[in-house]
């Protein structure tokens, strides 16, 4: 199968607008008679589930949580990008495009990165219009910072909590939508299959986890806004229910599945400290502004940071890269404090950490301006290490946050199969190999509120569908599948729980497939993986039964996806022979140790096609063109 | 050094409420919490309890959450009678067990109100909150059409106190710690944020009489300026926000 990404022809400004006009148009009356899926309710989904309502669209909206208020996109902490030059520092949409598809490390397409630069400025707009209460000068205007990967300040934000604000805004436009019937909302629903009919998308098998019903609903086109797959690491900043089974349902009925092996780890995260712990905190990347990234020059050196003089300290980022300091991009300053604590630099009692100084900028600016800003996150910080950071640094080390690979989508945000539409993180199109700050929310919000209700009304008009109802084979051939599965994980009552198997999936996957990678090592996991799936379905436990609220069930899904997904990403890594972004090869690395692409052979989305449990999956390539940028090593310095 | 050295075990005697659905009748259990770390956090305790109740083929105890950095609402229990247990403007899970000393009795129930229905265990039916904000709790603008972001300067004193008020995680914690069951913070938080901001002020007469008849509907008593709402808040929001969605409330009655 030929892959295109039906990006339009022409000069790229002029590309989003061309295509506008060139869509086929739903007319207002003949709106209502379609009907919408959208599964999930963070940025994406909740502002596609609204935006299409208000268009008309009647539209049923799914989330795993009690209320669509509570989706992960809510723990976003710094801020949203946009290209408004508000800072008047030289931002434009062409400087937003560039620094996006380098911090991408020219691993996404052109004209989708574009599109996204040129709504961005709508986003804020549109927020602000909502009531999201962003940060002000004191002259009533709308206050700026800036994120790693930029020179200019475009980071909108509302303190440390803008993920927050954001969604609340969105579900705010979803609930307005509820209260006049353009959205039926179901709450505390698993989606564990998508169904397919003639070839389209048409519809939904979920699980009401309240009383474990299984429920299938009909629609014309299905929106998936299911958000990344970084749990697969069993410890991430992710939510404990963020799951890819949703995604990894739809490329099991033949959506192509985008460059798994692209995950970003951020650097700032609080470090893991036990066997028992269920899930890493995030510290924005915000905090980058005024924190000073540093280790001990000297390995070993175990004096208490207050000891250690100005001498004596390695502040590496800035040292290393002084044009950028310590606002690199999220995979530079990962990998640097990787390569810190391999040389013993690093700080506490594992080692694992780095320290992230507020001294300075306490010094500077006094405490007071730095706790308007940071307040809420020193706070988080000391409620879980019991330190305050206002007087010793914080201590920091990467983690997994995020993940750039997904479903592969097409310009109209339509995977590979007709009618099934991908949102926000669970797609892969905009962030290449690395995702900078602050640009997963604009992704999120541009998706829902200003591409998905235009090209869902091009295909909708242009797209034959035939009357479909729920007793279709298709339908029951799903619910038997859904239900067998259940029946056998509850049936084979072994000796290990499902968080048993995640946490081994979990140390196989950052062993191996995390912030460094080998070609031996890939090999090695691929083994490991096919074991634990085997051992799996063999000796799990899962208490309780189908027909019950049951968490443990719930969880035990998601967990034998993950274990099968885990697969795929190796086997995406192993054919990635090159390092880029999130993707670090050791085998492919320059002098420095910075990531050493291969234009020549790897410039191109990998797009894997499920060929059967038994099978390795197919590979698929969309070449990637840049006809408007230089394609050129990285450099930070 | 760090006080992340000071980390030691625990053992804790937990009393439990289970109750298998809404229309059954519920009880306290008792379980043994042995060796607990006092770095983990309350979710993670009881994370271990479950892996041991499902390893000896018991129900284990069922809980909302998902963020686990306090800050989805998905989360909360009464703790010895406190919402999200002892600590100020912390979340259950956010909550760490070093606040806890070796031997004690923690008592661990949901969320009582006649507008949240137990689900089970631990969990609750929260949905009487969405429906409140479905009554109002939004600026009507549809995507699109929307002026420069810049166009309306904002003063900064107004929009920290709208922050202040949309801090709210909608987590509960307010009406399970009022004598009266009130949702009064939760939707003074909501009226104060939109009233605050220039945008919200055409609807603002309108929200407030909307979200008050529909807190009333939904079975939430009244406050009684009783204050444990404020006291128990993990996002600290000020009951100032109910003064205001009382001015608010009856000026709206006024017009």
């Amino acid at each position: 199968m030929q892959l295109d990404s039906k990006a339009p022809g022409g000069p790229l400004p002029e590309k989003w607008d061309k295509h506008l006009f060139e869509l086929k148009l739903v007319n207002p009356a003949n709106k209502r008679k379609f009907e919408i899926i959208v599964v999930g309710t963070g940025l994406a989904g909740g502002s596609a589930s609204a935006t299409l309502a208000e268009l008309g669209y009647n539209v049923k909206t799914f989330c795993i949580q009690d209320s669509p208020r509570r989706a992960h996109s809510i723990a976003a902490q710094g801020g949203i990008n946009a290209a408004k030059n508000y800072s008047n520092d030289g931002d434009s949409i062409r400087r937003l495009f560039y620094d996006t598809i380098k911090g991408g490390d020219y691993r996404s397409r052109e004209a989708n990165v574009y599109r996204l630069a040129q709504v961005s400025n709508n986003i804020i707009d549109q927020c602000v219009a909502q009531g999201v209460p962003f940060a002000r000068e004191y002259g009533g205007l709308l206050a700026n910072r800036s994120f790693g990967g930029a020179q200019v300040s475009r980071t909108f934000y509302a303190r440390g909590q803008t993920g927050q604000q954001l969604l609340i805004g969105a579900y705010s436009a979803l609930s307005r939508q509820i209260a006049v019937g353009k959205v039926t909302m179901f709450t505390r629903r698993d989606m564990l299959d998508l169904v397919l009919v003639n070839g389209k998308a048409r519809g939904i098998v979920t699980r009401n986890l309240v009383n474990g019903s299984i429920e299938t609903h009909v629609a014309d086109a299905v929106v998936l806004a299911t958000g990344g797959y970084g749990n697969t690491f069993y410890l991430s900043t992710n939510a404990m229910a963020s799951n890819v089974s949703a995604a990894f349902n739809a490329y099991k009925k033949g959506a192509f599945f985008a460059n798994p092996c692209y995950t970003q780890i951020h650097p700032t995260c609080i470090p893991v400290h036990g066997t028992y712990q269920s899930k890493l905190t995030l510290m924005s990347e915000s905090l980058r502004n005024d924190g000073r990234v540093w280790v001990p020059k000297n390995p070993g050196d175990k004096r208490h940071p207050g000891q250690i003089p100005e001498s004596e300290r390695d502040y590496y980022l800035e040292n290393k890269y002084p044009s950028f300091g310590n606002l690199v991009p999220r995979d530079v300053a990962s990998r640097n404090a990787k390569l810190q604590c391999d040389l013993g630099k690093g700080v506490g009692e594992t080692g694992l950490a780095v320290y992230l100084d507020f001294q300075d900028a306490i010094r500077r600016d006094g405490k007071a301006v730095i706790a308007k800003k940071y307040g809420n996150l020193f706070q988080m910080y000391e409620k879980i290490t019991a330190d305050n950071p206002y007087e010793t640094p914080m201590m920091i080390y990467p983690a997994v946050h995020y993940t750039m690979g997904g479903l592969w989508v097409d310009y109209n945000l339509m995977s590979t199969i007709p009618g099934l539409f991908v949102l926000g993180e669970a797609n892969f199109s905009d962030h290449g190999a690395n995702r900078l700050g602050a640009s997963a929310l604009m992704q999120g919000l541009a998706d829902g509120y200003f591409v998905i209700p235009y090209t869902i009304g091009g295909y909708l008009a242009g797209t034959k569908l035939e009357k479909v109802s729920a007793d279709d084979t298709a339908f029951k051939a799903a619910v038997e599948a859904v239900e067998m599965r259940i029946k056998k994980m509850l049936s084979i009552g072994g000796k290990r729980t499902v968080d048993d198997f995640h946490r081994q999936l979990g140390n196989i996957m950052w062993e191996y497939c995390g912030m460094a990678r080998t070609d031996n090592g890939l090999a090695k996991a691929k083994d490991l993986i096919a074991d634990l799936q085997v051992e799996f379905w063999e000796n799990v436990l899962v208490s309780g039964s189908g027909s019950q609220f049951n968490q443990s069930l719930e969880k035990a899904g998601r967990v034998a996806d993950f274990i099968e997904f885990g697969k795929l990403m190796v086997t995406d890594a192993m054919a990635r022979k090159e390092s880029c972004g999130g993707h670090f090869n050791e085998d492919y690395q320059t002098e420095e140790n910075e990531a050493k692409r291969d234009d020549e052979n790897f410039c191109h989305v990998a797009a894997w096609e499920y060929a059967g449990d038994e099978n390795e999956p197919n590979f698929h390539k969309e070449a990637l063109h840049f006809e408007n940028v230089e394609l050129t090593q990285r450099s930070y310095k | 050094m760090t006080q992340q050295n000071s980390s030691k075990n625990i053992n804790l005697t937990l009393k439990v409420w289970r109750q298998v659905g809404p229309n059954v009748k519920g009880r306290l259990e008792t379980y043994q919490a042995n060796h607990i770390s006092t770095d983990m956090s309350f979710l993670e305790m009881l994370d271990v309890v479950n892996e041991e109740l499902i390893l000896n083929h018991r129900d284990p105890i069922a809980f909302d959450h998902d963020c686990r950095e306090g800050i989805c609402g998905m989360c909360g229990a009464m703790v010895n009678g406190r919402a999200h247990g002892p600590e100020k403007g912390t979340t259950l899970c956010q909550l760490h067990m070093r606040h806890f000393s070796d031997q004690d009795t923690v008592i661990i129930e949901p969320w009582r109100s006649r507008a949240f229905r137990i689900i089970k265990d631990l969990v609750v039916d929260r949905s009487a909150f969405d429906k409140i904000i479905q009554a109002g709790g939004y600026i009507s603008v549809s995507a699109g059409g929307t002026p420069d972001a810049n166009v309306i300067p904002v003063p900064q004193e107004a929009a920290e106190k709208a922050m202040d008020a949309a801090a709210c995680i909608g987590c509960g914690a307010c009406v399970a710690s009022c004598p009266n069951a009130s949702a009064m913070l939760f939707v003074g938080a909501k009226v104060s944020h939109l009233a605050l901001l220039p945008q919200g002020i055409p609807e603002a007469a309108i929200r407030a009489l909307a979200m008050v008849k529909k807190m009333d509907d939904c079975g939430f008593g009244n406050c009684t300026n009783e204050t444990e709402c404020e006291a128990e808040c993990p996002k600290e929001i000020s009951i100032t926000n109910i003064a205001r969605l009382n001015r608010e409330y009856i000026k709206a009655g006024l017009l």
